[in-house]
């Protein structure tokens, strides 16, 4: 018998599978199950995009594109940047079309890291980031957040995890999954640091169209910080496009080049089709304004009033998030952590949300719900939440 | 119009069902507004009636509906009103409108049978003296009534977690 063991490699069997796969696996057989799980838009991607794309099949452009992207799509790419978050790339050499924001994160880290070079990623986060770094040889560090800070990352909390080490900051936000998003102010004084300290930044701006009541900032635009910056977003979230796998990169020509080797090598060029889509989206935004993203927009965050104002009714401590499509409750004042909770409820009103702690170990006494939900599913939902909480309460207070 | 009333109204025209409770959530505002605001909307005749959208195959209607193309004379110092008027008596007759281009109004009809919308057109239409030509146009199937898709396929089909 072939012991499998022996072949795989200590890297890959170092890094754990994620652990919410199973909790919704559970929840899929349960007939008349609501999951409040999914982190993408329930949106159709604009008609106008998918339309592009059928037509870029039917006119048989389906070969490879050039390693970097179609120059149109990262010229468009390039002015959607510039015009939307004032930063200046050039669409020649400092743009990157990858395979989602996903290619760009690994990307990055693999053309940063050596063996032993820490990674500073603010917790809770999304869960890929720490086995991205690990597969490079690096060392995750985690920087917890706490919900007083409203999960922003302070510059204590980072200094008290430098080292000489310190290679990399993660910057997630807008914040999956606690909602978080950075201001000015804020990535003014983390950006202090990371110059003083001398640390590169990966900013994951993937959710950089879903913020409320305020702009996103990128890091990158703060003075000193272009150069010291790889900015990473895409299509999945703004333009609901997920499933096409769309994302790009965009920094200093010296490191995109070397992103760029290792994506001619790995991965040749993003899908075809997918770049026609991506470009339909960009010229449709410039021409109306990014209106289909505005109507999401607009849709998401009336959900959050929704939400925030039901988990808040229910006593539940929420800080009201400002960005991606989350909420992220405490649920530790009823007696048990974010996976008793999850477990329970999804027992009890078979209703499943992500236990906090799939996001790192700050995130043990909260649930991620997402609201990426039709409002009547959020309202069928929330009812079934809310007298689960009830019922909580009243066992508690016997 | 202020924001509160437009985005009120977008809801209602989403979901006229939907309730105070409903909106004031979703807005974040006191569920007292709303229900001023809807009234104010109301009482101005902004908002003009409640309905339903049918889909009439599911619904078993064996209704007939037309688009007819109306040329008319216009009339001195009425114009098209008068005319616009004297249409808009008929029940059968569910929207109507001036139109640009190559005819004057279009109306849409609801009848029982075809034998009914014919003889609308040719013992009514054709009968009032301004009216100089009519075209009918039977609808034959619904595809998207008031915004909305009637045979598109809802289901969920997001399984990736993250």
């Amino acid at each position: 018998m072939i012991d499998y063991n022996e072949f795989i490699s200590e890297k890959a069997s170092g890094i754990k599978p994620s652990g919410i796969r199973k909790f919704f696996d559970v929840a899929a057989t349960m007939k008349g199950a609501i999951s409040l799980g999914v982190g993408e838009p329930d949106f159709q991607t604009p008609w106008s995009v998918r339309e592009s794309a059928i037509s870029s099949i039917k006119k048989g452009y389906t070969q490879y594109t050039s390693n970097t992207g179609m120059p149109a799509l990262r010229i468009a790419i390039a002015k959607y940047l510039s015009t939307r978050y004032n930063i200046k790339y050039s669409s020649d050499n400092e743009i990157l079309v990858t395979v989602g924001a996903s290619e760009g994160i690994d990307l990055s880290l693999r053309a940063l890291l050596n063996d032993g070079d820490e990674v500073l990623i603010p917790e809770p986060s999304y869960v890929s980031y720490s086995p991205c770094v690990k597969l490079c040889g690096g060392v995750s560090v985690a920087v917890p957040c706490k919900v007083s800070d409203e999960f922003k990352v302070t510059p204590n909390e980072l200094l008290a995890c430098i080292t000489p080490k310190t290679k990399v900051l993660i910057m997630p936000y807008p914040n999956n999954p606690t909602g978080a998003i950075m201001e000015r102010s804020h990535l003014e004084a983390v950006s202090k640091l990371c110059i003083e300290h001398n640390i590169i930044v990966i900013s994951d701006e993937i959710y950089s169209e879903l913020t409320y009541d305020v702009q996103h900032v990128s890091i990158a635009e703060v003075e000193g910080m272009r150069e010291r910056t790889i900015v990473i977003n895409g299509f999945s979230k703004s333009f609901a496009m997920t499933g096409w796998r769309l994302g790009y990169v965009a920094c200093p020509e010296p490191l995109l080049s070397v992103m760029l080797k290792i994506h001619q090598y790995c991965i040749m060029c993003a899908p075809t089709v997918s770049q026609y889509a991506g470009l339909q989206a960009l010229e449709d935004g410039f021409i109306d304004d990014f209106k289909a993203v505005e109507a999401m927009h607009e849709e998401y965050d009336m959900r959050r009033h929704f939400m925030v104002r039901t988990l808040n009714r229910l006593g539940l401590e929420c800080f009201e998030p400002k960005g991606a499509f989350y909420v992220f409750p405490k649920v530790s004042s009823l007696g048990m952590n974010g996976e008793e909770f999850a477990t329970a409820l999804l027992k009890a009103k078979k209703v499943a949300v992500v236990p906090g702690s799939a996001f790192g170990d700050s995130g043990n006494d909260f649930i991620r719900i997402s609201y990426a939900y039709s409002i009547v599913s959020l309202r069928k939902a929330m009812k079934r939440i809310e007298e689960f909480v009830l019922e909580l309460k009243e066992n508690m207070a016997k | 119009m202020d924001k509160i009333s437009k985005k009120i109204l977008q809801l209602l025209k989403d979901n006229a069902r939907c309730s105070n409770e409903y909106i004031a959530e979703l807005l974040n505002i006191n569920e007292s507004v709303v229900e001023e605001t809807i009234s104010e909307l109301e009482d101005s005749g902004v908002i003009v009636k409640y309905t339903a959208i049918i889909n009439n195959e599911l619904a078993g209607n064996d209704c007939v509906d037309a688009l007819i193309e109306i040329g008319v004379t216009p009339q001195k110092i009425s114009g098209f009103d008068a005319i616009a008027e004297e249409l808009m008596g008929y029940d059968m007759v569910k929207n109507l409108y001036l139109m640009s281009g190559g005819h004057d109004l279009t109306l849409t009809i609801e009848g029982k049978t075809v034998r009914e919308i014919s003889l609308f057109v040719s013992k009514t239409l054709s009968a009032i003296d301004s009216v100089i030509s009519t075209k009918t146009l039977f609808i034959l199937k619904q595809y998207k009534e008031g915004g909305v898709q009637l045979f598109s396929n809802t289901e969920d089909k997001r399984e990736l977690i993250r």
